[in-house]
């Protein structure tokens, strides 16, 4: 299947000399919950503008749905909607008119009963009539969402939606997300929050510094995250381990005075309690024991801090 | 042709000019009643006639350009500075339109709000001063063309400027003063001769020129250069105003 992005080899300097992005390779299949995490400064809205339109391509090429951004950027950027980072508002305009000019700048002829069931949907019904600086922030950002889903994009990209956003409207976000989701768009979002791509993502992708240093389907990352180890600081070095103890499969240290046991921490039964057990009668004592689980979080520092 | 696009925004400015009605309609009107009341009603009876013409009625034609150039390129300037300088450019720029189609929509909208502007003013100096318009046609070709040529140059200003004051600076500092050397209130016959060919490269001079001959059927300089050099003009600001979208001059990084 075509995917819904296709991003080959992109590249991109700033006139100030940064070297925003530095070869991105990633693809974005269609109907799919994609989590772009990474810390500020990594590239993200760069590579989001990029695709958007906003920023100009340095080098290499990206399509969406297979139309070129640059010779085909009508039917590329008709597919997509955009909710940036920042609250850009027409500040004197009324929710209804800015919502109204946003379906027919791309393209789309009126259609109020789609506007009224959108603004419904994010609670916005009520303060159409109300000018846009009248508002709350929450509001406001609704209204950006608004938007963004004005014209029926097929994909949606949020850059960092839920930076400064209250409790509420983050539920109401995920919901509306998964919402979408069933009915087929492709979102991506941005994020520093691992919780955030944790919750909501199907895969997740990890920049740093203007380059992809992992893409991974959530599920297989969250299956590295149940892992847990135990490290057991023995006595006297060990030679080698018995063969009796080959079921738990451990490490042995280089230097045979640590002996390492990975077990699933989500399972009910983890062998820890025989483990020592077998430990004891085959005369191996140890002095000191650790557990550890890596997180997102571990990963993601880990990796970040890999390539600085 | 995204033909909803260019509605949506040549209605969202309109909108802008409804909401603002005081300003948008209102101050230029009175400011120009102010000069049919000074230089028109005051001066003007005491002074001579010109061509044949009445100074109050002579001086028409070049109060209507003055407002009109004034008018054109702030209201095109601002049009485009707004959304850069709150952000919500990004729009605009992400949305699946051609340059030319933005410009149609933003350049459409200042050109349209400053020929209404030009016929208020026409009709409230018509208050002050009997003038017969003698052509007509022609007349309203000037002023069209005269709208477009420079709220296509506000738009220039309004991508170049990167400051409020920058936004000012053009029709203060550059447009004002060419219009009041460019024969608002005199003919360019009526200088020293050294002037008189120095003058010539005001571009004001070949719009106001021509516009009187609209009126009164008399002109300084040669109708059809003035038609010629208006429409160099237009085709100059076209070619920069092309070169800024491919550039991305101050509007994409």
């Amino acid at each position: 299947m075509q995917p819904a992005i296709s991003i080959q080899q992109l590249t991109k300097s700033y006139a100030s000399g940064h070297h925003a992005l530095k070869g991105i390779d990633l693809d974005i299949q269609k109907g799919e919950i994609f989590a772009l995490l990474g810390p500020n400064g990594a590239g993200k809205t760069t590579l989001i503008s990029i695709v958007c339109g906003i920023v100009n391509p340095g080098g290499g090429k990206v399509s969406v749905d297979g139309h070129d951004i640059l010779d085909d950027y009508r039917l590329a950027r008709a597919k997509i909607g955009l909710v940036p980072q920042e609250l850009f508002n027409d500040a004197f305009e009324s929710v209804w008119a800015t919502v109204k000019f946003s379906r027919g700048l791309f393209g789309k002829g009126p259609n109020p009963a789609y506007l009224e069931k959108l603004l419904r949907d994010l609670s916005l019904w009520e303060k159409r009539e109300a000018r846009i600086f009248e508002l709350s922030g929450g509001m406001k950002r609704r209204v950006m969402i608004a938007k963004a889903l004005s014209h029926e994009p097929d994909i949606l990209f949020l850059d960092e939606p839920t930076a400064g956003v209250d409790v509420e409207l983050r539920r109401d976000m995920w919901e509306m997300v998964r919402g979408l989701r069933e009915r087929g768009v492709t979102i991506i979002l941005t994020t520093h929050y691992i919780e955030e791509a944790e919750e909501m993502a199907d895969r997740i992708g990890v920049i740093s510094k203007g380059e992809i240093i992992l893409v991974e389907d959530k599920a297989v990352l969250m299956d590295k995250l149940g892992k847990k180890q135990l490290r057991l600081i023995l006595q006297r070095p060990l030679q080698s381990i018995p063969p009796a103890l080959d079921a738990y499969a451990l490490e042995l240290s280089a230097d045979g005075n640590e002996l390492v046991y990975t077990f699933d921490a989500q399972r009910q039964h983890t062998g820890i309690a025989e483990l020592l057990r077998h430990l004891g009668e085959h005369g191996i004592d140890f002095k000191d024991l650790q557990s550890s689980q890596s997180s997102l979080e571990d990963i993601f520092v880990n990796l970040v801090r890999g390539r600085a | 042709m995204n033909f909803y696009a260019i509605r949506a925004i040549y209605l969202f400015e309109l909108a802008r000019t409804w909401r603002t009605l005081m300003q948008s309609i209102a101050t230029p009107v009175i400011s120009t009643s102010l000069y049919f009341v000074v230089f028109g009603s005051a001066i003007g009876s005491s002074m001579v006639q010109i061509h044949g013409i009445d100074y109050a009625a002579f001086i028409v034609p070049g109060l209507v350009m003055l407002a009109l150039l004034t008018e054109s390129i702030s209201n095109a300037a601002f049009g485009i500075y707004m959304p850069k300088y709150s952000g919500t450019i990004y729009e605009v720029l992400s949305a699946p339109i051609s340059s030319f189609e933005i410009v149609v929509g933003y350049v459409g909208a200042a050109a349209t709000k400053s020929v209404i502007l030009g016929l208020i003013i026409m009709l409230t100096a018509r208050l002050f001063v009997t003038f017969e318009i003698e052509h007509p046609l022609w007349m309203l070709l000037f002023l069209v063309l005269t709208a477009v040529t420079f709220s296509l140059f506000g738009f220039i200003v309004g991508i170049w400027a990167d400051g409020w004051e920058k936004l000012q600076i053009v029709p203060a500092l550059i447009v004002t003063p060419l219009t009041f050397l460019g024969g608002s209130f005199y003919s360019i016959s009526m200088l020293p001769p050294v002037w008189q060919k120095i003058t010539l490269f005001n571009p004001v001079v070949y719009l106001i020129s021509a516009f009187r001959w609209c009126f009164y059927g008399v002109s300084d300089v040669n109708v059809a250069v003035s038609l010629g050099m208006t429409l160099l003009f237009l085709g100059g600001c076209l070619a920069i105003v092309f070169w800024m979208f491919k550039t991305g001059y101050r509007l994409k990084s």
